[in-house]
Parts: C-alpha cells; structure tokens; sequence
C-alpha cells in the first residue's frame, strides 16, 4: 500500500523537475528545486532511509535554496533562450533514458533480501555494530567509524569548498548593485516576520544540538546539525541585516569554525596514533574500547558539525557581502 | 507487481536524464548547475531504491528485539554524496557570480561571443 | 474504545485530506496572487491541524504525541508568517489585487 505513495510522489518529482528545466524564470526554478528537494526527502524516507531524507531536507531544500538565492541575486533571474540544435540533444537524451530503463529490467527484483548488494558486507555491519560499537544508529556507525576516513576526506572536501568560495567572492568589492543601507536593513521594518523569527531561533538552535548529540540514537548526525544551526543564523541575518549579523557572528569567528572542524577531526585520528593505535582507531580513546568508539564518534561528529556551520556561514556571508 | 518495483528505477533513468539534457542544452550557467544537482539526486535515487530490503525498516536498532533492517551502506555513502553535492554547486555559484561579474552576461553563447573578441 | 479512537482518527485524516484538495484547487483558481495564498493557507492551517490530530490519536500517549505537537505548534508559527511576507513583498514588487473596480487602502511600506 506504502508503494503506491511512493509511486505518486515519484511522479511528483519527474513533473516537477520537467518543470524546473523549462522554465525560464530562474527563481521560479530554485523554488521548483525546494519543492523537489522535500519530494525526493520524503521518498528517502519511504525507502527507510532516514539519515538520509533527513539530510536531504536540510541540506537540499533548505541551505540549497539560500545559496542559489544569493547567486541570483547577484546574477540575473530571467535566462534568454536560444533554441537551435535542441533536437539532437533532445534525441540523444532520450535515447539514453530508454537505453537506461530497458537495462533496469534486469535489475534483481526490487525489496530482494538475496540481492548481491544485501549480502556481502551489509549483513557484517549490522551484525559487528552492536559488538563494537553498541550505539543504536548503524548509519552513523559505520559513518563515523567503519568508514571514517571516508568522512574525514569528506570534511576536507566541505572546507575546501569553503575556502574556494571565499577565495572567489570574499576579498574586494564588487559592482555594487546593491545600496548598503539595504544589505544592513535587514527586514526590520516587517514587524511580523521579525517577531516571529525571534521567537523562533532559540528553538532552531536548540532543534540543531539536539540532532547533532542524538545522532547516535536516531536519525541525525553533525551534516544535518551544521545545515539547521546554519540555518538558524541565516535567519537571523535576513531578519536583522548583514551588519548586525556580522556583529554577532564575526568573520574571524567563522573562519576559526571552518578551520577548527577539520582539526577537530584530525585531532581525533593523531590522537588514535599517539595512544597507540591506528589512525583513526578510536578504541584506545578510553580503557573500554566500546566506550572509546563512542567517545570518538561524538568528538568526530562534533568536529563534522562544527565545519559544516562554519563553512555555510561562510559561504552565505560571501555571496550576501557581494554586493556592497 | 513487478514493475511495481521498477518504477523506481525508470524515475531515476527519466531524472537522470532530464538533469544531462538541462547541463547540455540550456545554455545559462545557473540553470546548468541546476541540472547538476538535478542528475545527482537521481543518483541518490538509484542508490537508496537498491538498498530498500522488504519488510525492513531504518537501520537503527529499536529498543527491543531484532528486526530485518535495510541495507545501512548505501545510506552511507548517500549521506556523503549530498554533502560533497551541495559543496561543489555552491563552488560553481561562486564562480558563476565571478563570471557575470568579467563579463557580464551567464549565457552560454554570449560568454563564448565576448571571448572571441 | 480503541474502535472509537480509530473512527475518529479516521475522520480527521479524511478532513485534514479534503482540506489540503480544497487548498490545492484553490491555489490553482483563484484569480490573483492574494487570493490564491489565502486558498493555500486553508492547507497550512486547516489541513495540518487535522492530519496531525489525527496522527497524534494514532499514536495516543507517548514521545511521537508530543513530538507532533511541537511539529504542529511550528508549522502555526511559521505558514502564517511566511504567507505575511510573501504577501508584503508581492506587494512592495507592485503586484496589485485583482479588483475590478476600486482601489486598494494599504500603501507599500
């Protein structure tokens, strides 16, 4: 019965994105991307992905729609359409999509607890979990210690990214298509919109810790603690203006979260080597190697967090700077 | 009921799809990168459809009792994958607001046309 | 009494169900920007008081209960103050209320 809910919403999500490429109002394809973003969050979760619907909401329909915002308003909302030799692409693509759906047709059926992807070392994770690591959330497991180099290369590649942004538009002034008064205004004279997000960050803020810290205990994790209390502040700093927000949350204290995430983590890791282990080896982290990996997990998933607040911060605080 | 099952797979083959043409024939830079992110969510799409086990639930261990689980390693590597995502478009945005900025345009043609110059 | 739980959960996801359809219908015939919001705040309000009520009888005493009234206690903040923007700054962009005759009070801000 689930799978006709998950059908409909499919095809929600062909139309919508359908939609998104033939717009030519650019906002209204970002806002269209939010819509479809919440679409494919909800069929993650059908798909008893939860980790990761969780994310998905976060990070795509919420930070997403914030960054590409910000570029369009330094860019320009409308696209001018050219239409010549859209056919051929239009004939290719097609052709690969039916060469793509006959190949699914030999796909093992779908749900097959004997399919090859649920037997080789699916079934070692959910079984060692428990034995040695004994926290409830085998995403976060395996996220955070079976595979944590992984997440370590993947945390680089978030502060990389920071640092790339920043290099572009973080240094000297731009066109300055925007007046000053109105970047640092905020919308301050919107009584409503105002009150209500006041009454409303604390709870974002505290919403964000309570799904960095129980990530070992139920969906979450520090990438969807970082998007919420990124979110949170960004909110602040739409509500109350750039300069107030700069005022609260300074640049240097945003390049030391950028900065500190990573160490954070590779701390954790030199550490592991120091005490006598491997790189990354959390069990020497305490006398019960049990109460080592989760120790390690929570100081690695705290490192994650802390990067991924600084590093959107960051990123929202350069492109909303631009136009000065 | 089998096709039941495959219409995953077709939805992640027609997004996939839609994504590469938005990257190839549209010729705004923004609205490439929105055909990106479009082709990675169908990716996504196609990873966690394969690690759905029937009759499972989330792979997190309730309170009491064993249960069948889905599959936690495509979950995994999803998780990442949109992170990495939404690092690399806002890369692009950064250079796409650059780009506007030098030239002055983000069509594709009329960047091509000021470069020729 | 667990039957007559079930009947009136029933009932509330029914409602809840029609009134997102209404608000949906709305938002695609109404005439104008306004209006249509206003159609579509009867699914944000309506709708989500209904559905979730009728969630919450599901779940009866426990932690999901009151995290659905959280849940629900954000989503009343929220839409109305969303729409409040959206409207404000449709207004502030020019875009005036489908009226065939008369003229509207509200000056921009």
């Amino acid at each position: 019965m689930i799978v006709i809910f998950g059908i409909f919403l499919l095809t929600l999500l062909v139309i919508t994105a359908i939609a998104i490429v033939r717009t030519d109002n650019l906002f209204v394809a970002v806002m269209l991307m939010g819509i479809a973003s919440l679409l494919i969050a909800a069929n993650f979760f059908l798909l008893d992905a939860a980790d990761v619907a969780l994310t998905e909401a976060a990070v795509g329909a919420g930070i997403s729609t914030v960054l590409f915002l910000g570029a369009l308003a330094l860019t320009s909302e409308r696209e001018r359409a050219k239409s010549s030799n859209r056919l051929l692409s239009f004939i290719v693509v097609a052709a690969a999509a039916l060469i793509l759906i006959y190949a699914t047709f030999d796909k093992p059926r779908f749900g097959d607890p004997e399919a090859p992807v649920q037997t080789h070392v699916a079934p070692w994770y959910l079984e060692k979990t428990p034995e040695y690591i004994d926290i409830p959330n085998v995403v976060t497991a395996v996220l955070g210690s079976f595979r944590g180099y992984d997440t370590l290369g993947e945390v680089f590649v978030v502060f990389t990214a920071g640092i790339g942004v920043l290099f572009l538009l973080g240094g000297g002034k731009a066109t300055g298509t925007v007046p000053e008064e109105k970047i640092n205004e905020g919308l301050r004279h919107h009584l409503i919109p105002r009150v209500v997000g006041r009454i409303l960050i604390p709870f974002i803020l505290l919403f964000g810790l309570y799904v960095q810290f129980h990530g070992e205990y139920g969906p979450g994790g520090g990438f969807q603690a970082g998007a919420i209390i990124a979110a949170a502040i960004i909110l602040f700093a739409l509500l109350e203006g750039e300069k107030r927000a700069l005022s609260v949350l300074p640049e240097r204290v945003l390049l030391g979260l950028m900065a500190c995430g990573p160490l954070l983590y590779g701390a954790v890791g030199l550490a592991g080597i120091l005490l006598g282990g491997n790189f990354l080896d959390y069990s020497v982290l305490s006398s019960d190697p049990v109460k080592g990996q989760q120790l390690g997990i929570l100081l690695i998933e705290a490192g994650v967090g802390i990067t991924v607040t600084g590093v959107l911060l960051g990123i929202f605080h350069a492109f909303a700077a631009r136009g000065r | 009921m089998e096709l039941l099952g495959l219409y995953n797979y077709w939805v992640f083959a027609v997004l996939l799809m839609i994504g590469f043409y938005a990257v190839v024939a549209k010729p705004n830079l923004v609205k490439k990168l929105i055909g990106l992110s479009l082709f990675q969510s169908a990716v996504f799409l196609l990873y966690i459809t394969m690690g759905k086990v029937e009759g499972g639930t989330a792979p997190i261990f309730p309170e009491a009792g064993a249960a069948v689980f889905s599959n936690p390693l495509p979950q995994v590597l999803i998780l990442t994958a949109i992170v990495v995502g939404i690092s690399t478009t806002a890369l692009g945005l950064g250079i796409v607001v650059r780009v506007k900025e030098e030239y002055g345009s983000i069509e594709e043609h009329e960047i091509q046309e000021i470069d020729e110059r | 009494m667990s039957a007559l739980l079930d009947t009136l959960s029933w009932v509330l996801l029914t409602l809840g169900g029609l009134s997102v359809l209404v608000g949906g219908i709305g938002a695609l015939r109404m005439p104008d920007l306004y209006t249509r919001m206003h159609a579509a705040s009867v699914t944000d309000s309506l709708g989500a008081i209904l559905v979730l009520g009728g969630i919450m009888l599901q779940a009866g005493w426990s932690l999901a209960t009151i995290k659905l009234i959280a849940i629900l206690l954000f989503l009343l903040l929220t839409s109305p103050t969303s729409s409040n923007a959206l409207a404000s700054a449709a207004l502030l962009a020019g875009t005036r209320p489908f009226a065939e005759a008369g003229q509207d009070e509200e000056a921009p801000k």
